[in-house]
């Protein structure tokens, strides 16, 4: 029986731990850190809390740098990332998650979170993308134009088309005429780049964005198209989010000369 | 002490009343998701939403490979649990520590571990490719992945199974003269097969179900690496319907295949106490 009683109380105990960790941040939501600072200067150092950013994957390096910028500028203000597919995320999102700004990788996905009526306003586009051919360095296959590959024999490796850059691969493909036998049609741009810059693929299509990333580990061949498909990514504040202010000012600093500067050195293009 | 009347004796029931309370809290855990699952499922469509033809290449491919993973599974695995169960070695818990490691480590590191050893430019791939042979973008490369990943499963489960049933009846017959193999065909194997059936259910089960290593090492195309996983994970971009009507597939093939074939690992005796005065019948 002491054996029983004991049981119960560790496991009260847990639970008494659980809600109370649960419930600090829940029930003041960035409350405490806004009132205890006097609001003696009007600058944006006054913006306080965190701040959850939900962006597609291929926004990684770009927005972990305009992170740390933010941060710098609003020592009290805390960026928390999440980085997933566009899809994954509005899914996540509208099943709850706790979401302050949505930056899709695409228009269709950000149309989801419209729709469902929990976007703040007007999504803005910040970036936009273009496809890219990458080969592995040594370029195993002598790709030298999007035409190549086309070519028998060519181990070529796409986006499936139900993902953004799969849809565009299969319109660009069609703008060039080309006719292409991939290999394989991966669930994501990464497994694309992965097959390239491992050397089991002979040539990939991904975004020029991943093959800057990548650096030295691919060799990128522009498609060459007077009329690419292009990507565009819009942000937007999630209309459920209690940090509309900082919301505002993130978006602010993405949108702004100092965001465009980082996203243009990573290879996006203008809106 | 509880005494349970069963028919013809009387039993010790080991399982305090309050563990019950947790045991329906873990099944509920396990459940109602499943069941929040099979809620979305669009009826009305599902027949169109699994019949279609990438649908039902992931079907094949999927039961066609995890058949495969586990034939090599049971060539591979009898001998290893053998091994490990009967024989004496230096190095032996090390061995089984390793053996185990993709229960552990994350599918898509089993899957890079492949990749950067059977790729075309790996460890082994390269000399293969060189041969003219290629194992990645090919069903080979799904079944190897899955192999992988389902290997440790039926080893453990058979090692369990060996151990348990101790070596009495194997001494006997080797002092009535049977020679080792004849004693493995005639007595281990016959004696274990419960064991060896769960285990091979179990890897089939995890082969059914295998996506990081299958992702990362095979790739994915309709009808050669896109197993049912990998497809399910597709739809869920475009067409949730499909994704959710294709998961409940998924999950009544394994619940037929697990329940049809898996037996719980046999229990152990249980203590029957005769208290005074009472005797069988």
């Amino acid at each position: 029986m002491s054996m029983f009683r004991k049981s119960v109380a560790i496991v009260a105990a847990l639970m008494l731990t659980a809600s109370l960790a649960a419930c600090s941040p829940g029930a003041n939501p960035g409350g405490t850190a806004e009132s205890s600072t006097p609001n003696t200067s009007e600058g944006a150092s006054s913006l306080s809390g965190t701040l959850n950013v939900f962006a597609a994957a291929s926004l990684k390096s770009t927005f972990t740098e305009l992170a740390k910028e933010f941060q710098a500028a609003n020592p009290q203000a805390k960026i928390s990332l999440n980085f997933d597919g566009s899809s994954t995320l509005v899914t996540q999102i509208t099943q709850g998650a706790p979401a302050d700004v949505f930056a899709s990788a695409d228009e269709a996905n950000m149309n989801k979170l419209t729709t469902a009526n929990m976007a703040q306003g007007t999504p803005e586009i910040f970036a936009t993308n273009i496809l890219t051919v990458v080969v592995p360095p040594n370029n195993p296959a002598n790709i030298t134009s999007f035409a190549d590959l086309a070519k028998p024999g060519v181990k070529v490796v796409v986006c499936a088309a139900q993902v953004p850059c799969g849809a565009a691969a299969k319109t660009d493909e069609a703008t060039a005429g080309l006719s292409i036998k991939a290999v394989s049609e991966e669930l994501n741009v990464t497994s694309v780049l992965g097959k390239v810059t491992s050397g089991e693929a002979d040539a990939g299509l991904v975004y020029v964005t991943d093959a800057t990333g990548a650096g030295a580990k691919v060799k990128a061949i522009p498609l060459g198209l007077d009329k690419p498909t292009v990507n565009k990514y819009p942000i937007v504040a999630v209309s459920s989010s209690k940090k509309q202010e900082l919301a505002k000012a993130f978006i602010a600093l993405v949108t702004a000369a100092q965001g465009q500067k980082i996203l243009q050195e990573a290879g996006f293009g203008t809106p | 002490m509880v005494l349970l009347r069963r028919p013809g004796r009387w039993e010790y029931q080991a399982v305090p009343r309050w563990i019950y309370v947790f045991a329906v809290l873990g099944t509920l855990f396990i459940l109602v998701p499943l069941v929040g699952m099979v809620a979305r499922v669009n009826w009305s469509q599902f027949l169109a939403l699994v019949t279609s033809s990438a649908s039902l290449d992931a079907l094949l491919l999927s039961l066609k490979t995890a058949a495969s993973s586990t034939v090599v599974c049971v060539i591979l695995g009898v001998p290893l649990a053998l091994v490990l169960a009967r024989a004496q070695f230096a190095g032996q818990r090390v061995l089984r520590a390793l053996i185990l490691l993709p229960l552990v480590v994350p599918p898509v590191v089993g899957g890079l571990a492949l990749l950067y050893t059977f790729g075309r430019e790996g460890l082994i791939g390269k000399s293969l490719s060189i041969a003219g042979i290629n194992i990645a973008f090919s069903t080979t490369a799904v079944i190897m992945a899955q192999s992988f990943v389902a290997l440790p499963f039926l080893v453990l489960s058979l090692e369990g199974t060996l151990r348990t049933a101790g070596q009495r009846y194997e001494a006997v017959a080797a002092t009535l003269g049977a020679r080792p193999s004849t004693v493995m065909r005639r007595i281990t194997l016959p004696l274990v097969l419960p064991g060896l059936v769960s285990g091979a259910v179990l890897a089939f089960a995890r082969s059914l179900g295998e996506f990081g290593a299958t992702l990362t090492f095979a790739g994915s195309l309709q009808g050669v690496t896109r197993t049912l996983p990998l497809e399910i994970y597709l739809q869920r971009e475009t067409d949730p319907d499909a994704a959710v009507a294709l998961s409940f597939v998924l999950i009544a093939v394994a619940v037929l295949v697990v329940g049809l074939t898996y037996r719980a690992p046999a229990h152990r005796p249980r203590a029957i106490v005769v208290p005074e005065g009472i005797h069988e019948s």
